[in-house]
């Protein structure tokens, strides 16, 4: 094979991102070019499947096909696109507010169904585009534009969810250690079934400046510290729901035509 | 139960074999009355014909799913009643605005809410036209029969692949539930073709391109072939990429809502029943029709000129159609089982100052040709 890099997948001509200096944004969209690279994936046959939210404009970047959908349902239009043509390879990238808040629903099911997918959701902690509110993984405690007292809420431990529904392959990574988390990504493109990858990352702008004004620097060092636990958490074999499918359907038709 | 033929079926399970005929293979859902025997014949039929059935886990999901599978090549399509047809409005808007073809069947029930699960209603009219937000045109299509479920199931592919939109095939439970006689005639080629395939090279490839010919838009290739491209529910250009800019805003805006607009001559059906010499005139649409349609049977008998003309396309609304009609009768009644949602249009086109009157009955009962012949009695006296 070839020596692909990352930049063979990358939409040189629209940089800079539109993201915020100190942002993780773009090292988890570097992390999954470098996994498409050492997997050589076919560009042709590659769908990014994206949401609404910062992360959701990563597919801008991405020299593949893609699909920009509404907030918080690119697991279901993804879906959609695995089961209508199972050659495709279907990432999908959605944030903590899109992908575990909104569609927190077709997330467990996504899961459960176990769609040969990969979700990469960014987990920042807020609603970084429309000004730092608290979603689903907001700590308790911290300061959002609409928690300013402290957050009363728990948030979700993102894989334990996930592996709790049933995805067969499950993993956390931080934008801290770059390397690692590609390869997570990557391990989770390998894995057929449905594969979660978290990418713990630092929104400096709003959740970092509503908690302490830390640097984005020092978000980035925190993170090497989470409470959370770090690698792959969850990896199973697992039939995915297209071949299953696929050969009820085979039955059905031999017994049909005999 | 499967293929051509003559059949004593039901409407739900006509819009599936309909949809199978249309070359539909895959089927996105969440059950719901009076609309889950459609699912049912997906689940059922679709793996022995090659195609994918999938249950997801609510509306907002069926119709996402729906338009993925589309945009990866495959005819889709979902059924649903009122309560999901709200919650597939957000998608609905992302099928219009990503230009992505698809059917959603809506059987229609006795709403707000969950309302009267059973019921038969004709509540969802509007719904249909503007329950998406924002600007843009939409198809659909009102079956009166059995045979119409059948044929319009096909029809509305037909449009969905040649506008590249979503188009609604807007039932009601009374003609879903019904059983009647009907065929399962083998669709002409033109009627179930595929979608057109680009002819330019994968990098001349625009999926928003406006066809200056037609004046519809480019051809969609399926996700996985040679073409790589971006689909998009944001604002774009004709590359797919972002398009903010106040010219191309306006530009996409005004296209959405003309491409269907301009070309309503090749879209709008109607049905004229004893109108050549009719003094009042019903018009009406699904199983409203039906009644109005015995309605004018009656009358006939006893004399009266009385004629029924059946909307077989609510979107675009046929304005030429009614305008045309209400010049030349003395009145036109409108019955349906809403509070007058056709017969705002119908008094929108009303220039002729002629008496139009609506017959609105929303108790979850379908209107008798008594009720309609006795508006009339006293409307024409």
């Amino acid at each position: 094979m070839n020596q692909l890099t990352y930049r063979d997948y990358l939409v040189e001509s629209r940089l800079p991102t539109i993201w915020c200096p100190g942002c993780g944004n773009g090292i988890v969209l570097k992390a999954i070019l470098k996994a498409f690279a050492d997997l050589g994936l076919d560009r042709k046959k590659t769908v990014a499947v994206s949401g609404i939210g910062c992360w959701g404009w990563a597919d801008d970047y991405i020299d593949t096909n893609a699909f920009h959908g509404t907030h918080g349902r690119a697991l279901a239009f993804a879906t959609g696109i695995k089961l209508a043509n199972p050659e495709l390879t279907v990432v999908v990238l959605m944030g903590d507010g899109d992908g575990a808040t909104i569609g927190g629903n077709h997330l467990i099911h996504a899961a459960r169904r176990n769609v040969d997918l990969t979700a990469v959701v960014v987990n920042n902690f807020n609603y970084g585009m429309t000004g730092g509110q608290y979603s689903g993984t907001t700590p308790r405690g911290s300061i959002t534009s609409t928690s300013l007292l402290g957050h009363v809420e728990d948030g979700f431990d993102l894989c334990a969810l996930a592996a709790a529904a049933g995805a067969p392959y499950v993993a956390r990574g931080t934008v801290a250690e770059p390397g690692k988390l590609a390869a997570l990504i990557e391990g989770g493109l390998a894995r057929r079934g449905f594969s979660f990858v978290e990418a713990l990352s630092p929104c400096p702008t709003h959740f970092g400046r509503f908690n302490g004004a830390k640097t984005p620097w020092e978000m980035l060092e925190e993170l090497k510290s989470t409470p959370l636990p770090l690698g792959i958490l969850t990896d199973r074999e697992k039939e995915d729901y297209g071949t299953r499918y696929a050969r009820t359907a085979e039955r059905e038709r031999e017994e049909g035509s005999s | 139960m499967n293929g051509q033929g003559i059949r004593f079926a039901s409407g739900n399970e006509a819009i599936a074999e309909g949809a199978f005929a249309a070359g539909a293979r895959f089927y996105a859902g969440y059950p719901i009355t009076p609309s889950s025997e459609i699912a049912e014949a997906a689940a059922r039929r679709l793996p022995g014909l090659g195609g994918m059935y999938v249950q997801m886990e609510d509306e907002l999901s069926s119709m996402a799913a729906i338009v993925g599978a589309s945009a990866a090549g495959k005819k889709a399509f979902t059924a649903t009643s009122g309560p999901g047809f709200s919650l597939m409005q957000e998608n609905l808007g992302m099928a219009v605005m990503g230009e992505i073809p698809c059917v959603v069947v809506n059987v229609q029930r006795s709403g707000p809410s969950t309302g009267m699960a059973t019921k038969p209603a004709q509540g969802d009219v509007m719904q249909a036209r503007w329950g998406t937000h924002g600007d843009h045109g939409i198809i659909a299509l009102a079956p009166s029969s059995v045979q119409d479920c059948y044929d319009f199931a096909i029809r509305a592919f037909s449009l969905a692949e040649r506008f590249r939109t979503p188009v609604v095939l807007l039932a009601d439970a009374a003609v879903a539930k019904l059983k009647e006689r009907v065929e399962y005639r083998t669709p002409s080629a033109e009627e179930i073709a595929g979608r057109p395939f680009p002819s330019c090279t994968p990098d001349q490839f625009s999926p928003f391109a406006v066809d200056p010919e037609e004046r519809v838009i480019a051809p969609l290739p399926p996700f996985g072939g040679e073409y790589v491209f971006r689909i998009t529910g944001s604002m774009h250009n004709e590359k797919g990429g972002q398009g903010a800019s106040p010219a191309n805003a306006d530009r996409v805006i005004r296209h959405l809502t003309g491409k269907i607009e301009r070309n309503r001559s090749s879209i709008v059906r109607v049905r004229e029943y004893c109108l050549e010499d009719a003094e009042w005139a019903l018009i009406s649409y699904g199983c409203s029709a039906r009644s109005s349609r015995a309605a004018v049977r009656e009358a006939r008998k006893n004399g009266r000129a009385l004629g029924l003309l059946e909307l077989t396309t609510l979107w675009p609304f046929p304005d030429d159609e009614v305008r045309s009609l209400l010049s030349r009768v003395k009145g036109a009644v409108i019955p349906e089982l809403n509070l007058g949602q056709a017969a705002g249009e119908v008094r929108r086109l009303n220039d002729f100052d002629i008496p139009v009157l609506g017959i609105n009955q929303v108790n979850g009962t379908l209107i008798s040709p008594k009720e309609i012949l006795s508006v009339l009695e006293e409307a024409s006296a």
